[in-house]
Order: C-alpha cells, then structure tokens, then sequence
C-alpha cells in the first residue's frame, strides 16, 4: 500500500523537485497557451506600427541602426520583461495570498529556493517563446537580422529568470493588490524607459545614463542587437554578460529570502 | 519497531508579536494511533500543524516529527507526512488527477509508481470518474476527498488533517469521517484538529484538549470524560428565571453546573437523589462537557 519514496538530503537543491514547479506549470500552460501566444504576436506589431512606421519616419538612424532595426530589437526587450516580471509578481501574490498554493507546495519537501528556482525558470522558459514570436513578426516587417539571433532564446531565458525573481521578490513584500501600483510606478515604468528600447540611453541627461546602466534590461537589449546584428566587441558584450548574471544571482538571493520570510512564520 | 512517537512536542513557545499562540505546549502522539487536538478557534491548534511540516518555527522548545528534529529536519518530516490543509488550496488550474499527478512528483514518488499513486488516490477520493474534471468544478464534498487523498498520495506514516470536516454538511461529514476510518485501518498515525465534538469522539483513540496554546487535559475520550464530569449529566430546560434557581441549587450542593443557551447541565448528576428542582433529561456526559468544565467556555 505505502509507497517508498526516496531518501531525501535536507540542505541540498533536488533538480527534481523544480523540475515538478516546472511541471505544474506545463501542465497549466498545455490549457491557456493561446492567450500568451496571441499577446506576444499582437503586441510587437502593434509596437511596430506605432514606433516602427510612427517614429520610424521622424528619425532616421540611431546608434548605427535604422530606427525600425533598434526598436524591433527594444521590443523583444519590452516582451521579455512584461512577460517575465509581471507573471513572477502577480502569480507570486495570488498563490502565497488568495490561492493559497504555496501552503500546500511547501507541505511537500520543497524548499524555497527549489520553488522559486522552478517558478523563474520556468517564465524564463514562456519568456523565450515570446521572444522568438516577437523576432518572427520582425522578419516579417523585414528586418534583416544575422545568424546571431538563434542566441536570442538564449538571452530570453537568463533575462527572463531575472525578472521573474525579482517580481517574486517585489510579491513577498505586498500587503494588497493595490502595492501593485507603486511597483508599475516605480519600478516598471523608469526599467522600461531608461534602458536604451525605444531610444538610446546617451541621449539621456547624465544622471539618468548612469542610473539604466545598472538596468538589467540596458544589458538584456544591448545582448540581442549584438546577436541580430553584431556584437560590439569581446570586452564590452562580457560587461554585459556579466551584469545579466549578476542580476540574476543578486534577484534569485533577494527572492528567496524574502519569499521564505514571507511563507514560514 | 522505531521507539519515537510520532509526533513529540516539548515545552514549545510560539509567539506572534504580542499574541502567545502556544505557550510552552507538550505533545505526544503515539504511532499508529488516531490522535484528536481539540479546541475552539484560536487555541493554537493550526499553529501546532504548521509547526510540523516547518511552515511555522518555533521560538523555543523542541519539536520532532517521526524521529525528525524540527526545524533542521524538516524536510525528512515533510517527505514522511501527509498533510490536509485547513484551507483548502486545491489547484484550481489543474484537474483532479493533475491535482493527484503534481503532488506524487513534489513528494518525488519514483516514476514507476506514480500512475499507480494517482489511480489509488482517485480511488480513496472516490472521483475515478471524474480524473479529467478541473479541480474548479468539484463540489466542497469532493474537493474535501482529494484535498486527502492527495495528502496520502506518497504513502505516508503520519497525516496531519487540519479541521477537516470544517463548514461541511452533516452527511458529507460522515462520508469523510469513513475515509479517515479507513487511513486509520490502513496503519497511518493520523493527528487531526477539531471542534467537533463528535468528530473526536468517533474517531479519536486519544485526545488532547488545548486551550490557550497549551493542553490541559488529555487521554482517551471515556476516561477524559469519566474522570472530569462523572458518569451523568442533568439537563434541565426553562425561563431564564428557572435556570438561575437551579444553578444557585445545584452549586450550593456542591455541583458544577454548565449553561448553554435555554438549558443548564448540572454534572455528576449521578449524586443526584429526588432533589425537588432536579426534573430534566439526564444523559450521558460529552467531551463538550468537560471541555467546558476545563476551559470555562463553550466550543461551537
């Protein structure tokens, strides 16, 4: 009747078990994939229109881009972080809170770090579907992008983890939806802007320079223009590399202990 | 045979600011038994159950759950356990055997046993027809059996079943009250939380009444009510005016008397003899009675 389940090691990280947080979501995602694949088909083209075609004929060439070729690359950018840090903040919320999830995931042997490793990389993973979507509708507007752009995914998915954490993080911390707001505000809205998307950081005032070269997303959008359309140098596209990993590294340690200090009383 | 109980509380603290929730508890829970922690809401009984699956740590005092020393241990604890929330967190967003399949793999059931485990857990929540329904569309009943059958999914020595038969219609109840006789059959320890009276009665070979974050009674339910509120209880009914008198009687003679509502019981009625006041129904005493004579307050 009893079933033998395998010794278990307290203090180690088991692969398996965030590969079942993975599992779960798959098994969700099996149902509800239209609406994600829909949104990141809709969204860069309607980004494209707008920006592309819109700004498009104001401005000629930025940073040694047409701007359709630098805002295409800022999309895909803008795609991974609406689709990384809003599932990590608003799902990290919901479960811990409304639908009690976590309560029930955490009576099982899992550990904090192994349930939000599973949950970031697992929008790591969405993420770079949505990546890929929003590079086939740049083709499709005829933006001619390098061989390099098979890194893309590549690029989705540590970025996406990121973000993903740092949403969790952000989650643990709210006390009501309504915090929602200050994150959109505050966090999301200047991490959009100030990273070299839509325009170039250097045309900012100095400050504000200075501030989107410590933005994940400045070093997320510099990697995929390097990828679709050559990467500026050994040294500098490592500071890059470098500073993704960091972000990662720091976002993951700040997640779970505050998603610890938030579900263990 | 492992010679450390199943559960085993030791002059355990937990506070949550100002509010001491368990105040220095002690706790032991015989393997293989069916053990009840009874009390009214906020005596520190869901605290107790977090506690032992890790999700709560204690401020001081020692706790081990099948030999495994809490917190540090907590995992082993949690890999050997089964728990039945409270809360019902059921995930909405997968079918009944998904429910069943993510939980076997959280509690890493080996590959080749896990279609095995999900198809025994549909069976101990009676819902084999119904694998592929979303877990939304169950009714509270069914939802109530796979929130169980999932805590057993993996087999374990020890389920933690927090209230639960809470907010559930009578006969329903009696549906769930069959499934635990059948986990108890089956030679799981089972620790469950109630305040249901009855619930403890029926199905409890032990229980501990908790008030105030600590126990302060405990044993098997005849001997507890034996011991604590004698062998019967006079129930008398009336005005306001009459019950007031036969309080005033009753404890001038020395007895212990319980209102409740439009009724007041005089125990160890058994002592009772032609007194003039003394015409109402006599019964058997109930854990409800002596939870009331321990704790001075009513459960429900």
């Amino acid at each position: 009747m009893s079933v033998i389940t395998p010794p278990v090691a307290q203090h180690r990280f088991e692969p398996a078990v965030v590969a079942a947080i993975i599992y779960r979501e798959w098994r969700v995602f099996r149902r509800v994939w239209f609406s994600t694949a829909f949104g990141s088909l809709v969204e860069p083209i309607v980004f494209f229109i707008g920006f592309g075609f819109g700004f498009g004929a104001l401005i000629s060439e930025v940073a040694g881009l047409s701007y359709f070729e630098f805002m295409a690359t800022g999309t895909i950018a803008i795609g991974i972080l609406f689709s990384a840090l809003f599932p990590g903040l608003i799902n990290g919320y919901a479960r811990r809170t409304e639908k009690h999830l976590y309560d029930g995931q955490m009576a099982a042997p899992v550990t904090v770090a192994e349930l939000v490793a599973g949950e970031a990389l697992w929008n790591g993973l969405r993420v770079s579907v949505v990546a890929v979507v929003t590079l086939g509708v740049a083709f499709a507007f005829g933006v001619d992008m390098g061989w390099g752009v098979v890194l893309v995914p590549v690029i989705a998915v540590v970025t996406g983890f990121g973000l993903s954490a740092t949403g969790a993080a952000f989650a643990a911390k709210l006390r009501s939806w309504h915090g929602i707001d200050i994150i959109i505000g505050g966090i999301v809205a200047p991490m959009l802007v100030v990273a070299g998307t839509f325009f170039p950081l250097d045309g900012l005032p100095r400050w504000a320079e200075l501030v989107g070269r410590f933005n994940p997303l400045h070093h997320c959008v510099e990697l995929l223009r390097g990828a679709a359309f050559g990467f500026p140098g050994f040294g500098q596209t490592m500071v890059h590399v470098g500073a993704l990993l960091l972000f990662n590294l720091i976002a993951w340690l700040a997640a779970v202990r505050l998603v610890r200090r938030a579900l263990i009383d | 045979m492992n010679p450390s109980p199943a559960v085993l509380l030791r002059d355990v603290v937990k506070r949550f600011g100002a509010i001491t929730a368990l105040d220095h508890l002690d706790l032991e829970v015989p393997r293989g038994s069916c053990f009840g922690l009874l009390g009214p809401n906020g005596a520190g009984k869901s605290t107790t159950m977090r506690l032992l699956t890790g999700q709560a740590v204690a401020d001081s005092g020692n706790v081990e759950v099948l030999g495994h020393r809490l917190p540090d241990e907590s995992r082993h604890a949690r890999a050997a356990s089964g728990v039945v929330p409270q809360i019902d967190n059921l995930d909405d967003e997968l079918t009944v055997a998904e429910n069943l399949e993510v939980y076997a793999r959280l509690q890493r059931v080996p590959k080749g046993d896990r279609d095995a485990a999900v198809t025994r857990g549909l069976h101990t929540a009676r819902l084999v027809d119904r694998a592929d329904t979303p877990a939304s569309e169950l009714s509270g009943g069914m939802r109530r059996r796979l929130l169980i059958a999932r805590g057993m999914v993996h087999g374990p020595e020890l389920v933690l079943l927090d209230e639960p038969t809470v907010g559930l219609d009578p006969q329903i109840r009696q549906q769930l009250w069959a499934t635990i006789a059948e986990i108890r059959a089956a030679g799981v320890t089972v620790l469950m939380s109630t305040h249901y009276i009855e619930e403890a009665e029926r199905l409890c070979d032990e229980v501990a009444v908790m008030h105030e974050g600590r126990v302060v009674a405990s044993g098997h339910p005849a001997e507890l009510i034996s011991q604590l509120v004698g062998r019967e209880v006079l129930e008398v009914a009336g005005e306001p005016t009459v019950l007031a008198e036969v309080e005033a009687e009753a404890r001038a003679g020395g007895l212990r008397t319980r209102r409740s509502g439009t009724t007041i019981a005089v125990l160890d009625a058994e002592h009772l003899d032609g007194q003039s006041w003394a015409d109402g129904e006599r019964r058997a005493p109930t854990l409800e009675d002596v939870f009331v004579v321990l704790t001075g307050e009513e459960l429900a």
